[in-house]
């Protein structure tokens, strides 16, 4: 039957159902259907990819399901073999990778995956007609070669450590997406990948559904049939999971809550580098004062705002790096001290004025703070801010805003901002630090400039040796806290509820965008359904 | 009535024109940005150059007149263009979706148009009555309640609590096949929240209009007659008390468009209303466009439609023609 004439035939026979009130009693018990079978599993995220192309940007972390990349993350966020056989082969001035590729590899639609299709995914992504926003990533990139049918090297402009984290970017084929528009043809919305998963349905708005890949190289998955249903709101998330219709769902800490004590489902809360911060630009009188700066850091009560903002589904932070990470400098931590703050700011001549606000010259201690309308956490997070900078006697005034109105703000006014990827320590800090960054895009906020964060920076994306790296980001960590370029508030873990049917559950690291990777689902074609049950 | 007819649609070009220009001109002057909205989250580490790259292949930073001529002459010969932030052909995007909104649309309105002459007349008859009381108050609830609370209020009650009907979807979330059976049991919850939002306008125009048909002359005449209750009420009260309905039925359009918006949104039906959101936010020039003509030759086939209506049910009221 085709989809016009069951729209049709639906038409006129529910209209009359609806009269009749037939309908309403025909459909008993549709509450478990959506989650019967120990092999499919229903999940529900809150936002779906505009775009299920690699070429578009889709996957660029890995774990995409449908694709795979050269490389992909274990649990740990640790890298391993994907479409590569090995890890790469690095040159000794780290500006050649060479990868072999797995041999027999076969996409979805039978054709065998070879090393052009590489060369293509990242020409195609390179290519400034691509509209690919995350290119930016690439930047290193100076050449990619196929050599024969099974190497592929990538050549580099200069040395760049991480290099190997970003080759966990899905691989596309050639034969399909070479043939039509990058930007808008079918590939995008039906794609076509090696991955565990293959794409059977992308009802927009809806839901994606996809099907075990029989042929996937890692053996095909036990769990036969996934489906991502998209649900925006939160409430009805939580309802429809439930309601029986989902099988595990992300949730926010008020309403994952509410399934605490429910036996048959299971909480997860994933660690992340997810971290809301507050940008002080240096070309503001108030924010640019380093003793504001050092006060504002330690005023903050951090520890209170995980406990009361996020229900204690969090941590507090003091960079960019979690605290639980290796990479984090240990001692960099910063207790809340109100009183060493109030100090700091008497010595550097910020008076007390009638009203409890701060001056220095004539400057009065207050400056504006900006964050994303709509987003409610955030929203929680500057008016937190806001209260604790005041009993330090500065004022931050909070203004919500879209990032239209905000972006041409930035340079001199704070904005509570967010962000995180856990795969390398490079890839935030350098953004967010570097001062050549300064005002470029979104990158360095706070036109944060600091010659010995500078030099750490460098030092940390060229070296490949682990214990150097280490060294120069505990620097730049150390120097963050004794010239805060931002005030970190914390990491927020994300919260994921799920059914209790399944073996081999687990959550990863997971960065500040979860994609449909994220979530207990990061390794669902390594799930086993638990015998006992069904 | 066929030149009536002619005329409205002959007219109507130039209100379409207009409005395409003026979506383009406030999509052109509203605060969203296209490119940021393309880019997503990406777009908050991607370096300026890169930001700059994407607004010259989107073609962003064209003036508005220009890109709404290129608009204009490619829709003419059937290319609607291309979505940006569906990232596909624009008449794929309406094909996908329309039937689907159609058809919510047209199961919710025919269900409040029922419902409300039903419950009308039944009011009117016994006015001031345990029924009419009960009904009266329930509508001016319903009329003042934001229509995604009733929506939530129903998938708690139907979903959760009696486990009778489907909270969302267009069918079983893990189901992939698009039955009849599965569509017609997910439409009942959106397709009633969306017919009771409704459903009040046409309750309270019927139960007035019969009312006052009621206390007529003709009503009186035929009440001395002794004509049988239910032909008084059908055959003249219903009849002049419904005019005012009629054209209330066409007026109903875009009000039936904006509740589509929020149920679809709450029911997460794969509809066109969804799409129109994201389009606006997204500064989505041709889907937007393409959209906005959809909407407003449904409002204008609405106000013909009930004109043509009360032509026919009143025949003292010509066609404008």
């Amino acid at each position: 039957m085709t989809a016009r004439t069951v729209r049709g035939a639906a038409r006129a026979t529910v209209a009359a159902a609806l009269i009749t009130g037939v309908a309403a009693c025909s459909t008993p018990g549709t509450g478990a259907a959506g989650a019967a079978g120990a092999d499919s599993v229903v999940v529900g995220i809150a936002t779906e990819p505009e775009s299920l192309s690699p070429l578009l940007g889709y996957g660029k972390d890995g774990n995409s399901k449908i694709f795979d990349g050269l490389l992909t993350h274990d649990a740990d966020m640790k890298l391993k073999p994907a479409l590569a056989e090995a890890l790469p082969d690095v040159s000794a001035d780290g500006r050649t990778y060479s990868f072999t590729l797995r041999r027999g590899v076969k996409f979805s639609d039978g054709a065998p995956f070879s090393a052009k299709d590489v060369v293509f995914t990242y020409r195609t992504i390179l290519d400034p007609a691509t509209n690919n926003a995350s290119r930016t990533e690439l930047d290193a990139i100076e050449s990619v070669e196929a050599k024969g049918e099974d190497t592929v090297v990538f050549t580099l402009k200069y040395p760049y450590a991480p290099f190997a984290e970003r080759t966990v970017l899905p691989i596309a084929p050639e034969h399909i997406a070479g043939g039509q528009d990058v930007n808008s043809g079918d590939f995008t919305t039906r794609p076509v990948g090696t991955g565990p998963y293959v794409l059977t349905g992308w009802s927009k708005g809806e839901k994606l559904s996809f099907k075990a890949n029989p042929g996937h190289w890692g053996g095909e998955p036990a769990v036969k049939k996934l489906t991502m249903a998209v649900i925006k709101d939160d409430d009805v998330r939580a309802t429809r999971l439930r309601s029986g219709e989902l099988d595990g769902a992300i949730l926010p800490p008020n309403l994952a809550k509410g399934f605490a004590k429910d036996p048959a489902r299971r909480t997860y809360a994933a660690r992340t580098f997810d971290y809301r911060n507050v940008t002080l630009p240096t070309h503001h009188k108030v924010t640019g004062d380093l003793a504001v700066r050092q006060a504002l850091d330690i005023a903050v009560d951090r520890t209170a705002m995980v406990d009361k903002l996020l229900e204690g589904a969090g941590r507090p932070a003091y960079g960019p790096v979690p605290t639980g990470s290796p990479w984090f400098a240990a001692g960099t931590e910063r207790p809340h001290d109100l009183d060493r703050a109030r100090r700091i700011l008497d010595d550097a001549g910020w008076k007390t004025g009638e009203d409890g606000i701060r001056a220095k010259d004539g400057v009065r201690a207050s400056f504006p703070l900006w964050y994303t309308s709509g987003d409610k956490i955030r929203q929680d997070h500057a008016l937190a801010f806001a209260s604790d900078a005041k009993k330090a006697g500065i004022e931050v005034r909070t203004e919500a805003g879209t990032w239209e109105v905000i972006e041409p703000r930035m340079r001199t006014e704070a904005v509570l901002a967010g962000g995180g990827s856990p795969a390398d320590p490079d890839f935030d800090q350098y953004l967010l630090l570097t001062s050549s960054l300064g005002g470029d895009g979104f990158n360095n906020m706070a036109w944060y400039d600091d010659p010995a964060v500078d030099a750490a920076l460098a030092e940390g994306r060229r070296s490949a040796d682990p214990a150097i790296r280490k060294a120069a980001y505990d620097t730049v960590q150390r120097r963050l806290a004794e010239n805060p370029g931002y005030v970190f508030l914390t990491h927020i873990d994300h919260l994921y509820v799920v059914n209790d049917r399944w073996d081999g559950l687990g959550t990863q690291v997971e960065p500040h965008d979860h994609g449909l990777g994220a979530g207990p689902w990061w390794n669902v074609e390594n799930w086993k359904p638990r015998q006992k049950q069904k | 009535m066929a030149r009536m007819a002619g005329r409205r649609t002959l007219s109507a070009a130039p209100v379409l024109l207009a409005v395409t220009f003026g979506v383009f001109a406030l999509a052109a002057l509203s605060p969203f940005d296209p490119v940021k909205a393309y880019a997503g989250t990406a777009g908050l580490t991607a370096s300026q150059a890169e930001l700059d790259q994407l607004r010259t292949n989107l073609g962003a930073d064209r003036p508005l007149t220009a890109r709404w001529w290129d608009w204009l002459t490619s829709a003419l010969t059937g290319d609607l263009g291309t979505s940006t932030v569906m990232r596909q052909p624009v008449t794929d995007v309406i094909t996908e979706r329309v039937g689907w909104s159609a058809l919510l649309a047209a199961c919710a309105f025919t269900a409040a148009v029922l419902a409300g002459t039903a419950l009308g007349v039944l009011a009117a008859r016994r006015a001031g009555g345990a029924l009419d009381r009960a009904v009266s108050a329930l509508a001016y609830t319903l009329e003042a309640a934001p229509v995604f609370w009733p929506a939530l209020l129903a998938i708690w009650l139907f979903s959760v609590r009696l486990g009778a009907l489907p909270s969302g979807g267009l069918t079983d979330a893990g189901s992939d096949t698009v039955t009849f059976a599965q569509v017609a049991s997910h439409l009942v919850l959106p397709a009633l929240v969306l017919g009771a939002s409704q459903l009040p306008w046409f309750f309270l125009y019927v139960r007035q209009g019969v009312a006052d048909a009621l206390g007529e002359d003709p009503v009186r005449g035929a009440r001395a007659r002794g004509l049988a209750e239910h032909r008084i009420l059908l055959g003249h009260a219903l009849r002049s008390g419904m005019l005012p309905m009629l054209t209330l039925i066409g007026s109903r359009v875009p009000e039936l468009i904006t509740g589509a918006l929020l149920v679809e949104t709450v029911f997460s039906w794969p509809g066109i209303a969804a799409a129109t959101v994201q389009a606006a936010t997204a500064v989505d020039f041709p889907l937007l466009a393409a959209l906005t003509v959809l909407a407003t030759a449904a409002v204008l086939a609405g106000n013909l439609l009930s004109d043509l209506l009360y032509g026919l049910a009143d025949p003292r009221v010509g066609f404008d023609g």
